[in-house]
């Protein structure tokens, strides 16, 4: 009886490592920002459809959160509807990330279907996009009143996912 | 010779349809930057590096690289500005830290187990052998 004692110890342990491997296996949707902790990045980009530039240092000292965002990106139209009744609820600026796209394609986008942006600034060579750790759209980060990312959802943006992480975060003290 | 023209226009289609075109000043800068390239994951299809991947965002950190090595960037200073933004996912080769720890060691711990696990097994086979023969032995003398 005692020498299955020792295999059947490995088993579970193998098990157990398997487990936590499939578990945590790199799913796209779910890996985590690199980003989470630090400061976001800097960036000073031209604003869609007005001559003017936008800093990322207007944001500071009030939470914001950036939807990075692409008139070619399928799950960017998924999530606009969400988009828009977040903008509804005015918790923070929404601001958009124009991310490798036209100008004209993106303005055609907004007013088809509706502008839930406070701003949108334009990142048409994705340099901005590259310091954020971005590798798909659509992206959102939650950026709090010291300028310090909080959290980073990857793929479409629902409004259960808002509720659950980016206004739970906020209550927590993101709002000024 | 229409061996050699095949093998001259295949070679020369290969450099055609090369993903990655850039070609940096001079030579050693253009080797570090075919190495960095190799050793960056494309983070959209995971398992090709930067230079093989034709995705947009490939090709703006395959710039980006270009970019820090024209500026004087070192090597180890281009692969940590990819990490900050990326993390250590990143990189096909991550560094050994806290959290990486057991990938590196489990195998070796493993490998040591089995071969202890094996000595052992060996060895009662070895004894186990002992006893047949002399159980044999027995047998012969009875017949």
């Amino acid at each position: 009886m005692n020498r299955f004692v020792l295999p059947f110890v490995v088993f579970l342990a193998l098990a157990g490592v398997l487990y936590i491997g499939v578990k945590h296996s790199p799913d796209k949707s779910t890996m985590v920002s690199a980003l989470l902790g630090k400061p976001a990045p800097a960036f000073e980009l031209p604003v869609l459809g007005e001559a003017r530039k936008l800093s990322s240092r207007e944001f500071a000292g009030k939470p914001w959160v950036l939807n990075v965002w692409g008139t070619w990106c399928g799950e960017c139209r998924v999530e606009h509807e969400a988009l828009l009744a977040i903008a509804q609820q005015k918790l923070v600026p929404l601001v958009g990330l124009s991310w490798k796209d036209e100008d004209a394609a993106a303005q055609q986008w907004l007013a088809q279907l509706g502008n839930p942006y406070t701003v949108v600034a334009v990142d048409k060579e994705g340099r901005t996009a590259i310091d954020f750790g971005v590798y798909g759209a659509p992206e959102t980060f939650l950026i709090d009143a010291h300028g310090v990312v909080r959290y980073r959802h990857v793929g479409a943006m629902s409004l259960d996912v808002w509720q659950q992480e980016f206004v739970s975060r906020l209550k927590r003290g993101g709002l000024p | 010779m229409r061996f050699a023209l095949l093998i001259t226009t295949l070679l020369v289609s290969m450099r055609v349809l090369a993903i990655d075109t850039t070609v940096l000043p001079d030579a050693e800068k253009q080797a570090r930057y075919e190495a960095l390239t190799h050793e960056l994951r494309c983070m959209q299809c995971m398992n090709n590096s930067i230079a093989d991947s034709p995705v947009g965002l490939a090709s703006d950190l395959r710039r980006d690289v270009a970019e820090q090595i024209l500026a004087g960037k070192t090597d180890d200073e281009i692969r940590a500005s990819m990490v900050k933004r990326y993390g250590n996912v990143i990189l096909f080769t991550p560094p050994l830290d806290r959290s990486s720890a057991w990938v590196w060691f489990t195998p070796i711990i493993a490998a040591v187990a089995g071969v202890f696990i094996g000595i052992r097994i060996v060895r009662r086979r070895s004894q186990l052998v002992e006893q047949d023969d002399s159980v044999v032995e027995t047998d012969d003398a009875t017949r």
